[in-house]
């Protein structure tokens, strides 16, 4: 209800239906005070910088010819119920101080909590985990904390979680609001009736909260490992398993081995999704090369080079375009052929363990710039410096704990800061003889502890 | 072999040996000779394109038959080779494609495979100029594999050298093998080819040291940055530990 007050919107009309038709316009629109050929270079895309708006700009020059001052004078607001007065200073154009109420009054929200009968309690809002004392009690608080329910609830005089609370609030205003609508298809779009409160959803939704809250960098780390790896696997096997559908109908034609080809069907089949779930870091390349396997059987024949090409494909499936090119610059580097020029078997499966290696290496590395950029932005405070907008709880807390006062300079891009972290420290900077700024970390974590 | 005990026995013989596979090493590509004074604008060069057994075997056991797919310019552009070598001898003036399409015996597999081979005339950059008695050779190497034979081909070819047959899986044993003429097989070789001094080596010996080379310095690289991650993990501990964590 607030929101809506504060963006202007009509009270009754429905929040979306408003959205649907408003976009549109508003992206067609020229704003103010570009000349339409600049806007057309922009392709009506938003500016990256803030533009300033010269029609405001203009009309400050204008008023230069009123005659502006500024009086002491006294002022009631009607958010009070007290009457008090106070006085405080007011610009008076040309004379004539202005009229009407206090600029802030309007800020002066309360919520609307919804107000039973006796009666009405009876007919709609017994429920047995609640007591009506206790029910009069939480909508009295309610209205009095306008639904901050933290504070409710360390108000409220036996104990309930939020939850409960939340909960029990909510189904009461709806079960009301449901009760005095004259039909039921007059509530359907209020949002108390379309969206009801969840209470196991919104228990769980904490817990998982507290739990991301809590984890460690390294846990971190781990988590965003696995899901790729998760990722790699669930690909492979989606690979594979496109693979074999099509040649299966035709096995079952194929007349007296079918038993044969069946038991091999459901060997190359069984590491699917839906007999293993993708048991995270450990079967990864295992599963991937066993679908390429998989689909090689299909052909009956096929060219060593060829089976070769598919298996560093399902290798390199999760790699990112310039991954793949890294390697094979690497593979350059080493004086390695990209293709062998002699692929038997053996030279095949030192190939692809030299691929995979170097996977590894190309991970670790980047592991190691992101450590190094990590502990960078640490020392840089950059947080620090974006008042405006406070950083998450989580990178708040690392700034707090890191905050110096020597900020380098401002850095946000990751890669920029790993980039420049690499050129001024070097691989080697955990064993070097620490900077300036390292050493005076420890000093000022204790000062401000 | 009697036709009433046939049921079994093709059964048996048809029969897949699984989790092994069989593999022929090959290698493929052209020889062209320049014809020097006798070079005509549209025949300047003499060339044969091929496919061998990889140390000049016969591989006539596995393959039954090879065609060529020529440039269309060439008459009768399709060229069919039933028996080995599998080589077919042409002249001209230009470099394309050729497709090579090799059959196998029908207990091998009724799938056909395709290799492509860049015909090659001219020499590049390093080995010079035209030369009528220096050829100019292209060859491939690479094996064909096939993954899960059935027993009555592994039995045929296992002993023969230009097959890599596998170690069998315990409890498989393989049906007895029809005897065959001893000289028939050394027939379809390459080793007296005539273009054999021009055969190229390929040593597996020498691309597997490369690849351990390689292999060393990249785990040494790994094991250098996991020391320095580890390194960096050291500190943070300590941070958190004193805060409020």
């Amino acid at each position: 209800m607030d929101a809506k007050d504060i963006l202007g919107l009509p009270k009754n009309a429905l929040p979306i239906q408003e959205k649907k038709s408003k976009p549109p316009k508003e992206t067609q629109r020229k704003p103010d005070g570009i000349s339409r050929e600049v806007y057309a270079l922009m392709g009506g895309l938003a500016p990256l910088m803030p533009s300033v708006d010269v029609n405001q700009l203009k009309r400050k020059a204008q008023s230069e010819n009123e005659k502006i001052t500024w009086q002491w004078l006294p002022f009631t607001n009607s958010a009070r119920k007290d009457n008090l007065q106070l006085y405080h200073w007011v610009r008076v154009v040309n004379g004539v101080p202005p009229t009407g109420d206090y600029s802030f009054a309007k800020f002066n929200k309360s919520v609307d909590v919804i107000k039973y009968t006796d009666e009405e309690y009876e007919k709609y809002l017994v429920d047995p985990a609640w007591t009506k004392e206790e029910t009069d009690r939480l909508f009295d608080l309610c209205e009095r904390f306008d639904l901050r329910f933290i504070v409710i609830a360390d108000r409220f005089p036996s104990s309930k979680t939020v939850e409960e609370l939340k909960n029990r609030f909510y189904s009461v205003s709806r079960a009301i609001l449901i009760a005095r609508a004259p039909s039921p298809g007059d509530v359907v779009g209020h949002p108390l009736v379309k969206e009801p409160y969840n209470v196991s959803q919104e228990i769980e939704r904490k817990r998982a909260l507290s739990m991301v809250l809590s984890h460690t960098k390294h846990q971190e780390r781990r988590d965003v490992e696995v899901l790729a790896e998760a990722k790699r696997i669930s690909e492979a096997r989606k690979a594979a398993k496109a693979a074999e559908e099509p040649e299966l109908p035709v096995m079952a034609d194929t007349g007296h081995d079918v038993t044969d080809r069946g038991a091999v069907a459901a060997d190359s089949i069984s590491p699917s999704p839906s007999t293993q779930f993708p048991s995270a870091t450990i079967a990864n390349p295992v599963s991937e090369t066993a679908s390429v396997v998989a689909s090689l059987r299909m052909l009956q024949v096929y060219l060593r080079s060829y089976a070769l090409e598919q298996m560093v494909q399902a290798a390199s499936s999760s790699a990112g375009l310039r991954t793949i090119k890294r390697v094979e610059q690497t593979l350059q580097d080493l004086g390695v052929n990209l293709k062998p020029k002699v692929p038997t078997r053996a030279v095949c499966a030192e190939h692809l363990e030299l691929r995979k290696e170097i996977l590894t290496l190309l991970s670790l590395q980047k592991q190691l710039q992101y450590k190094e950029a990590e502990g960078s932005s640490y020392r840089d405070g950059s947080y620090a410096e974006t008042p405006g907008t406070p950083p998450p709880k989580r990178l708040q807390r690392a700034a707090d704990l890191d905050r110096t006062f020597t900020p380098d300079s401002l850095s946000f891009g990751g890669e920029r800061v790993g980039k420049r972290d690499q050129k001024r420290k070097g691989p080697g900077r955990s064993e070097a003889p620490s900077p300036p700024a390292q050493s005076k970390r420890p000093r000022k974590y204790k000062a401000s502890d | 072999m009697l036709k009433s005990s046939d049921d079994s026995e093709k059964k048996n013989l048809t029969r897949k040996v699984k989790d092994s596979e069989i593999s022929v090493p090959i290698v493929y590509g052209n020889i062209a000779f320049w014809l020097g004074k006798k070079a005509s604008e549209y025949q300047s060069h003499k060339w044969t394109v091929y496919v061998r057994g990889a140390a000049n075997e016969d591989l006539g056991v596995v393959i039954k038959r090879a065609s060529f797919q020529l440039h269309s310019s060439f008459n009768n552009p399709t060229r069919i080779v039933e028996s080995p070598p599998f080589e077919l001898s042409e002249s001209g003036w230009g470099e394309f494609e050729i497709v090579i399409t090799l059959h196998f015996h029908s207990d091998v597999t009724d799938k056909p495979l395709h290799l492509y081979h860049h015909l090659k005339l001219y020499p590049g950059d390093e080995s010079g100029s035209l030369s009528t008695k220096k050829p100019v050779v292209v060859e491939s190497y690479d094996e064909i594999v096939f993954p899960e034979p059935s027993e009555g081909f592994l039995s045929r070819v296992k002993d023969h050298p230009a097959v890599n047959v596998p170690r069998l899986p315990a409890g498989v044993t393989l049906p007895p093998v029809p005897m065959e003429d001893v000289d028939k097989r050394k027939r379809g070789d390459t080793n007296d080819h005539p273009l054999s001094q021009w055969f190229a080596n390929f040593s597996e010996a020498d691309e597997l040291l490369k690849l351990a080379g390689a292999r060393q310095q990249v785990q040494a690289h790994i094991a250098r940055l996991r020391r320095q991650l580890s390194l960096m993990d050291g500190q943070p501990p300590q941070l958190k530990s004193a805060s409020d964590l």
